[in-house]
């Protein structure tokens, strides 16, 4: 039997639709954090004192899973010291001050590439991480030995105020049209498929454009449902392949990129440029002119929040990403990430919730979980610390995507228990492990 | 920077549903009922209701001081047991029982298992079963004010009788029976408000007295008015919209809800035919309530991708 998979209807608060990305004035200083990705954070290759361009690499990856870091501005470091970002995690980060001129890395040219060898190692030394919190480094996902027939293109942008991958979608269309074509001359897909909400009908228009003169792209036009963006479940309702769980989209065949990735690996194919830069979404009711701006990772989000108009209200909540799984950030210093597609300062009413109470077991939770989990009962098991029930209520399938807590009357917050039911679902996984070798 | 923002884990915005507005839904839900109920059957109605909330609403503050437990009265909930209880109950009840049939859903059936969603059955539907076996049975309810109450029976009793009943005025509730349980058509408002809001979907509701009535209509040879007789009166409506949808003592999933309610209607014409009591619909969700665990979890869902 088919899976129906569930998700809810959120407010879209899509003031930005149709704003194209402004660049913003230069920063004079910029941090650049080492660790914008999952993996081994990368090893600066720059010392305090060295003067560095726009691309210059200022730290190399470092391992297996790891990505390179360049400077966004020109100008000269300044440090190289721990940094506190989301979640209290301190990182190591390079401090850059900016001349203020932007001057390109002259020694920058666009990368040969003849091999899907030379194409994966393009989009590795282009420094492209995924969006969302973890930032999972894009050339993984193209180094895989499986066999891969579908290339999934992301725009679903579900989350609400996001609209930055939908101003992509219409600006960088020609961008996209090449990161496709490239990619697909070495993989050969048999589908490529653009995978787009019906209410961003510009992005909509856009992409069939390109797909009228690629005969292997189809638009996927999706309900505006929460959250269709979620890798399983675009991959799911674009091409109807289930990915179980603890597997990789590769597993059934599929990459999926979104659509700005792919506008940016056409960039460093291009021209060599690699990511220096974000289109971010600037939104939330705290900020005076909601913007999609084009800003230079490692700026601090109080500079990109000046650049609009500053505040008109006190932000109760400032955040990487969506209000749904988004990262709150603790001080307004921190900078814009590689994987930032948007930064949002929450006024008090956006932020009001509810008191919470104890669950009244309305079964809203599970009904609304886009994969069927009930995490009410996984709330009970993680209380009793009983990882073989999570095992059976299938914890770790849970994406996060936090619609039963935002769902739940009782206001319990189910999305957070869940995360931490998965994490004591892998411990336990793991002496399990140990206790058998 | 001394900026203080405030940092917790996503989602960051929320629904604007919450537990008491849930609450406040289903009260506002049984208003038509309630009003109805004042209206059919005088002041001794709104006497009853009052002492029904107020003693729950009382019996829930108290028990939370008295084992030191935050208080949660103004989450509602105590408000809704108190109301449906009263529901109930007929207008000619000593108010004494009343209230000690309010005191027992709260504090017995709520309150010692744990408070809110944590009840096995559901409070009011035990408090009456409860009282029935306590003070009685309730089949010789009051008439509403200005009909004739000649044989003093209520329609199921007259039905079970044989005697014939006027649908028109079960509809309406010009009719025996507990406060709230006579007039059909404010119960249906009441039922459509709480599926429009989403407190509640259809499932349960129409599987319920759906199944009511095809096993009555098979029962009674295909007599259509009989049958119809038997579905107004006697609690299904009440019972099949407000007390049998009760979120904690029933099941979660469509599928469930479904099964729950084929239950309640078949155990209720069994009770109502074969077993002695009119009442068949407190007895029939009481039970379904006892084996609702057990549905919920063979109905549960499918995890997408999941190992079976
Ligand atoms: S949505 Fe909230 S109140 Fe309802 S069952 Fe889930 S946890 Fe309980
Ligand atoms: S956070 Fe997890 S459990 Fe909750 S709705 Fe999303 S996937 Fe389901």
């Amino acid at each position: 039997m088919a899976f129906s998979i569930k998700g809810i209807h959120i407010p879209h608060r899509k003031n930005t639709a149709g704003m194209s990305a402004v660049r913003m004035l230069v920063p004079s200083m910029v941090t650049i954090p080492m660790a914008m990705h999952i993996g081994k954070p990368a090893k600066p290759i720059v010392k305090v004192g060295d003067s560095v361009s726009v691309g210059t690499m200022i730290a190399e990856q470092d391992g297996m899973i790891s990505s390179p870091v360049y400077s966004s501005v020109s100008g000269t470091v300044k440090g190289i010291a721990d940094i506190v970002i989301s979640n209290g995690r301190r990182v190591s980060a390079i401090t850059i001050e900016s001349d203020g001129e932007m001057t390109p890395d002259d020694t920058i040219k666009a990368p040969q590439i003849n091999s899907k060898e030379d194409f994966i190692e393009a989009v590795k030394m282009s420094g492209i991480v995924g969006l969302g919190g973890a930032g999972f480094p894009t050339y993984v996902k193209f180094a895989t030995d499986k066999k891969i027939d579908t290339l999934v293109i992301n725009g679903a942008e579900c989350e609400p105020y996001i609209t930055s991958d939908s101003v992509t979608m219409v600006d960088r269309a020609d961008e996209i049209l090449f990161a496709i074509e490239t990619a697909d001359k070495y993989f050969n897909f048999e589908k490529v498929i653009i995978g787009i909400e019906k209410n961003k009908t510009a992005a909509i228009t856009s992409m069939k454009n390109i797909a009228a003169k690629y005969k292997k792209i189809e638009v996927k036009v999706l309900p505006s449902v929460y959250p269709q963006g979620g890798e399983k479940v675009l991959i799911y309702n674009t091409t109807g392949r289930v990915v179980a769980a603890g597997k990789l989209p590769a597993d059934v065949g599929c990459i999926v990129c979104n659509s700005s990735t792919m506008a940016n690996i056409a960039r460093y194919i291009k021209t060599g440029m690699p990511l220096v830069e974000k289109i971010i979404t600037v939104d939330g009711g705290a900020v005076k002119e909601p913007k999609n701006v084009i800003a230079p990772i490692g700026t601090s989000l109080a500079d990109v929040f000046d650049f609009c108009g500053g505040f008109v209200s006190e932000p109760m909540k400032v955040l990487y990403g969506g209000p749904m799984m988004g990262i709150a950030v603790p001080e307004l210093s921190v900078p814009v990430l590689k994987q930032t597609n948007a930064i949002l300062a929450l006024n008090e009413k956006e932020t009001r919730t509810a008191k919470t109470t104890a669950c009244i077991r309305c079964g809203k939770c599970t009904n609304s979980c886009p994969f069927g989990i009930n995490p009410a009962a996984i709330a009970k098991a993680y209380k009793d610390k009983d990882a073989e029930m999570l095992e059976k209520l299938g914890a770790d399938v849970c994406m996060l995507c936090g619609c039963c807590s935002y769902i739940c009357p009782a206001k319990r917050p189910l999305a957070e228990t869940n995360s931490l039911a998965k994490n004591l679902l892998m411990e336990e996984r793991a002496k399990k492990k140990e206790v058998k070798a | 920077m001394e900026n203080k923002l405030h940092v917790s884990f996503s989602p960051h915005i929320r629904s604007n549903n919450s537990t008491m507005r849930t609450m406040l839904d289903v009260v506002i839900a049984l208003v038509p009922a309630t009003v109805a109920a004042v209206i059919l059957f005088g002041l001794s109605a709104l006497l009853v209701i009052a002492v029904c909330v107020i003693s729950a609403v009382a019996g829930e503050a108290l028990f939370n001081l008295a084992i030191k437990k935050e208080q949660t009265v103004g989450d509602l909930s105590a408000v809704v047991t108190g109301l449906i209880l009263a529901l109930n109950l007929p207008a000619n009840i000593p108010l004494w029982q009343a209230a000690v049939g309010s005191l027992f859903a709260i504090i017995i059936v709520k309150g010692i298992f744990g408070g809110l969603g944590k009840n096995i059955v559901n409070p009011a539907i035990a408090a009456r079963v409860f009282m029935l076996i306590a003070f009685g049975s309730m089949t010789k309810a009051v008439f509403p004010n200005g009909l004739d109450s000649v044989s003093g029976a209520t329609p199921l009793a007259d039905l079970a009788n044989d005697k014939s009943v006027n649908l028109m005025d079960l509809f309406l509730g010009k009719c025996g029976g507990a406060l709230g349980e006579t007039c059909a058509v404010a119960l249906l408002i009441g039922g459509i408000y709480l599926i429009v809001r989403k407190v509640i979907t259809w499932h349960i509701p129409v599987a319920f007295i759906g199944t009511t009535f095809l096993f009555t209509f098979a029962v009674e040879g295909g007599n259509l008015e009989t049958t119809l007789a038997w579905v107004l009166s006697g609690g299904l409506m009440l019972g099949a919209i407000f007390m049998a949808t009760d979120y904690v003592t029933s099941p979660s999933t469509a599928k469930g809800k479904l099964i729950f309610g084929i239950g309640a209607g078949v155990i209720t014409v069994l009770i109502r035919f074969w077993g002695g009591y009119p009442e068949g619909v407190s007895f029939a969700i009481l039970l379904m309530n006892i084996v609702n665990p057990f549905i919920d979890a063979k109905t549960s869902r499918k995890v997408f991708g999941g190992k079976k």
